[in-house]
Parts: C-alpha cells; structure tokens; sequence
C-alpha cells in the first residue's frame, strides 16, 4: 500500500488508514447511515405495506403488525398481473437482444473503424437520447393502429429499440475503445479479414461491456411506461408498470393498495439484485464516455 | 507498449487521399456502413419518420371522434395552443419541477459523490444503495410516495396535522412530485458528478493544503474548475430528463388540480379529449422547448456535446 509509505501530510489528507480519529469515523458511519436510509425508507415502505393483512393495510404503521401473504396470492390468482409480467419479461429480453446486437456492431464500427458518415451517427444518436418520448407518442399511436401493432409485443419492442439504441451504442463504444490496437495489427497479419477481426478476435474482449450493456437495456425496458400506457390498450401487450396504473379493487372505491403495494415489490426484485451483483458494472457503464475525454 | 496503440485516424479524407484508398481501406469503410446500417434503419424509422409525421399532423385539424372532418388547417393549431392558458400553466409547472429538481439533484449529487469518493467505511454498501433509486421502476417508487402521503394511509401523511391531504393542494402536490423526482434520479447526478471527482489528481489538492488553502477554498479553486465538464453534462442529461417528467406526475396526482406537466397535456389531448391534431402540436411544441434547452446548453455554456467524447482519445 502506498499510503503506509506515504509521508505524514498525505496521510492526514487522505482519510484512510487506522490513523483517523474515532470521532471522525463516526461521523463518517453517520452520514453513511442516513445516505442509505434515504435510499431504502421507500422501497421498505412498499414492502411493510405489501406484507400488511388487509385489515391493518391501513395503520399507517411502518413495520407490519400482522403478516400476511394475502396481497401476493391476490395478485397471482388472476391473470391481471401475471399476464402483464410476463409482457415486462419478453418485450424486455427481446427487445435486450436485438438492441445490444445491433448496437455491438454499430459501435464496433464507431470506435474501431474508419468510414465517412460516423459523425452523423453519433449526432443521430445523441438527438433520440434526448428526444422527448412524448413527442412520439402522438404520430406512434396513429402509425401503429393503421399498421395494426397497436396492443401487440413488437408495437412496444420497436419503440424501445429506438430509445435504447442511443444509450447501448455510447456504452458500448465506451468499452471497444478500451481494447488494444496490437491485437487488430496481429489478426491482420496474420490475414484475417475485416469480419473476422470483429466477430473472432476483438467481440468476444468486449463481452464484459455486452453484458453491462444488456443491463441498461433491460432495466430501461422494465422501467418505460409512456409507450406502455398509450400503444396498448389491454392486457394483451401491457407491461407490469402500465398494469398497475389500470389496477382496480374489489369495487371501484377500494384502491387496491395491497396488491399495487405487492405487484411493485415484485417488479423491483430483480432490479434490486441486478444492482447489488453488477453494481461495479453499472457503474462503469453509465458514466463511461459521459465525463471521460 | 500499450502506450504504442494507434490513434483512430482522422474520419475526413481530402480527394488526393479517397483516391489513393487501398483496397483494404475501401473494404473498411463498407464494412463500417454495414455493420452501422441496421441500428441507422431503426433509429430513422421510429424517430425521425415520426417526428415528421407528427408535425403533418400537426397542421391538420383531426379530432379521433370525427375523422371525417380532418382537414388541413395550417398553423391554426399552434395559435390555439400558444394562445391557450392551459398550455403556459402546464409550461410554468414544468419549468418550476425543472429547475427546483435539478437545482436540489446538483448540490445534493455533489454531497453524495463526495461522500462515495471520500468515505473510508462501507463503499460498496453505499454505492449500492445508491444505485437502487436509479434502478427502481418509477412506477413502483411513485406508488410509495403515494401511498406515503395518503392521509389515513402512510406514514408521512400521519405526522402532518389532522384534515391535511397534500396530494390534493396544488402546491403541496408539486412538492411532493420534485421530492419523488429527487430521489429517483439524484444517484444518477451522483454518478456522473463522481466520475467528475476521480478526474481531480489528490496531489493538486495536497499541495493546496500544505499551501494553506481551506476545505472550501479546495472545494471552489480547485475541484469546481476542474469538475466543470462533468457538472455541465449532469445538468444538461438532467435538464433534459426533467424536462419530459411523466410518470411521477401520472401516478402521484394524474396532473390533477394544477400540477399537469407539458407531458401530461399531450398524453390528455390524445387520451382524454381524442384530439389527434392538437396532441401533434403540442408534441412538437415539446421538441422545439427541448431542442431549445440543448442547444443553450451547449452553445450558451459551452458543454461538451455528450458524445463528441466518442471522437477524443
């Protein structure tokens, strides 16, 4: 460890080491603590609520006093949620696939190749990353109900890929930058052609950067829900998120708060242990070329 | 070696140069175009051919309940809108959620960096929990602030004096809709702002302190300069991102008594009042609003365009 060696000011400056006074690592503990309660009391709440028997749903109270299983075995006792979940689960694994195969070749093409036209590229994705979604909602709407995808798996899928696109291409290209030159120079050499660098030598360096590409992608896919709620119109292609906006009660006065309370802690599980098992990953690939250069 | 690694070579050619393309160089450049041509087909067909779709129709007068009557009306539409007090109420509260959200996410993302860069326990357990707002689905979050304030039902509610439904007061809602926007999409500022931090070399501010200067000093001297670029994109990915809020406007209050966003009108006058001609041109008033704030920021502020970084290295 350098920091042993250092001389004393770099130490105190830095706050490592066992050197630093106990008060000050309280502090530290301190702020830690509320950063993370901070970031968890919501998601707690959803989960207090969820688990609440239906006569207590109502108390107010942080901790449940009665648990119950009685709002996750009302959701999946109808079709109402289970079909929309299962919508979430293609259109996102789909709509992953393509977007991270087509975004793997065009951002090879932009960080290693030489071609005109690669500045358009680039000017063409930043302006759909910062496209307003709702200005597409109106002409998509009617496009769709002419051509008939309205209410259907690839009306969303083709959406998505748009809005992902940018997104995958910048991370990605972010990673094949990364990859030596040598390795091009030594493939051509030894008399590989320009599609067999791509797919057999410098692809499979990049795959760490697919997988965390294929990330961002899905959990943008799970998270949308303008094009959910406006280019479905019933259950037949409606994601989890869109669902849950249309859930009704017992009775059109009840607001089902248990079983929206129980259908959001499921769609935030697997986002929860994406983050926790990928977090580096995350990490490296959203602010990947955003800061750098 | 690695240091040996050839720059990209530059993407214009001059004629002299085109004509001396080898025939390896040529191969390259259509390989670039091929491998670039499924992701351009996409992005041009669900982007762009609707764009210009909706700005045709935009010009047409096309109410859903009667496409009979559709016509071409020219820039009657806009005239409508601009003129309309609905339209500016809905852009004042935009820009109100805009600016209080992004002002609140840049010094809250910044405390938040610092403590991520900073803080000698618990690193992973902290940038974990960060993340998680990011990753959580708006929906789902929205619904817990909901819930929350929902007097009789949430916690927050409770602690509020009796007969108070903050959801329902204008002000009190839209309070309530920046709070569920902060915390959902602060770690992103964070992360953005903490990439910005680790470009700042400890010796500089080694040397400021033996030199005399004070923690704040640093902080003003030193890490702000130095973190200009990264803030400037943060501020312009969430100018933007504010911009179009939706979701938590949707779920929290449905834009009700007064706290409709600019996106939430274009959804209603499609959804609600079926006006297919009118929804157009509020959608395309939406893009030129954003195209405006981009373009500030990158011409007014001088922001590195994100992904001009692509074309450095």
């Amino acid at each position: 460890m350098t920091a042993v060696a250092a001389p004393a000011v770099a130490a105190a400056a830095t706050t490592a080491g066992p050197a630093m006074p106990a008060r000050r690592k309280t502090g530290w503990a301190v702020a830690n603590l509320i950063t993370v309660a901070w970031t968890l009391f919501p998601i707690w709440w959803l989960v207090a609520l969820s688990f609440k028997d239906p006569a207590t749903l109502t108390d107010g109270s942080f901790w449940p006093i009665k648990w119950s299983w009685t709002n996750y075995s009302g959701i999946f006792h109808t079709s109402a949620f289970i079909r929309p979940l299962i919508n979430s689960i293609g259109i996102g694994l789909i709509t992953t696939a393509i977007s991270v195969l087509l975004a793997t070749m065009a951002a090879y093409a932009i960080a290693r190749l030489n071609f005109p036209g690669k500045g358009l590229l680039i000017g063409m994705s930043l302006l759909i990353a910062m496209f307003p979604q709702i200005s597409l909602v109106n002409p998509m709407f009617n496009i769709e109900r002419q051509i008939g995808l309205f209410n259907t798996w690839p009306g969303l899928i083709i959406p998505y890929l748009a809005f992902s696109l940018p997104l995958a291409i910048y991370t990605l290209s972010a990673f094949f930058r990364e990859i030596p030159w040598d390795l091009e120079k030594a493939a051509k050499v030894d008399g590989a052609s320009q599609r067999q660098i791509f797919t057999d030598v410098i692809a499979p360096l990049a795959i760490p950067g697919i997988a965390t590409t294929a990330i961002l992608v899905f959990m943008f896919c799970w998270n949308e829900f303008l094009f959910a709620i406006s280019l479905t119109s019933t259950n037949a292609a409606r994601t989890a998120p869109a669902a849950m906006g249309f859930f009704t009660g017992v009775s059109q006065f009840t607001f089902p708060i248990g079983s929206i309370a129980a259908a959001a802690a499921i769609i935030t599980i697997p986002i929860v242990i994406f983050v926790m098992i990928f977090q580096r990953r995350i990490v490296a690939g959203l602010t990947s070329g955003a800061v750098k250069g | 070696m690695t240091q040996m690694a050839a720059p990209p070579k530059p993407a214009t050619l001059t004629r002299e140069e085109r004509r001396r393309l080898s025939e390896g160089a040529r191969a390259e450049r259509r390989f670039g175009w091929l491998l670039c041509a499924p992701a351009v087909i996409v992005m041009a067909l669900v982007a762009f051919y609707p764009i210009g779709y909706a700005i045709y129709l935009s010009l047409q007068r096309y109410d859903l309940r009667f496409p009979q009557l559709t016509h071409f009306v020219g820039l009657s539409n806009y005239g409508v809108v601009l003129s309309s007090g609905v339209w500016w109420h809905a852009f004042a509260v935009t820009v109100i959620i805009t600016v209080v959200s992004v002002a609140v996410e840049l010094v809250l993302g910044m405390a938040l960096a610092m403590l991520l860069h900073r803080t000698p326990l618990w690193r992973g357990l902290v940038r974990t929990s960060i993340l998680i707002p990011y990753g959580i689905v708006t929906v789902a979050a929205a619904f817990s602030w909901q819930f929350a304030w929902t007097p009789g039902v949430g916690y927050l509610a409770n602690l509020l004096p009796a007969g108070s439904a903050p959801l329902t007061s204008q002000i009190q809602a839209i309070a309530v809709i920046i709070l569920a926007e902060i915390w959902k999409t602060a770690p992103f500022m964070t992360l953005l702002l903490l990439a910005g931090l680790s470009l700042v070399p400890d010796e500089l501010l080694r040397a400021a302190k033996v030199d005399g200067a004070s923690a704040w000093q640093r902080f003003t001297q030193i890490m702000l300069p130095l973190m200009k670029p990264a803030i400037l994109v943060a501020l312009l990915f969430r100018t933007l991102d504010a911009f179009r809020i939706f979701d938590n406007i949707f779920i929290l209050t449905k834009g009700n008594n007064g706290t409709g966003s600019v996106s939430i009108l274009g959804y209603d006058n499609l959804f609600t009042a079926l006006n297919l001609g009118i929804g157009s041109t509020i959608s395309v008033l939406i893009f030129i609003a954003v195209a405006i704030i981009a373009f500030l920021f990158i011409r007014g502020f001088g922001t590195a365009a994100p992904g001009t970084a692509l074309e450095r290295r």
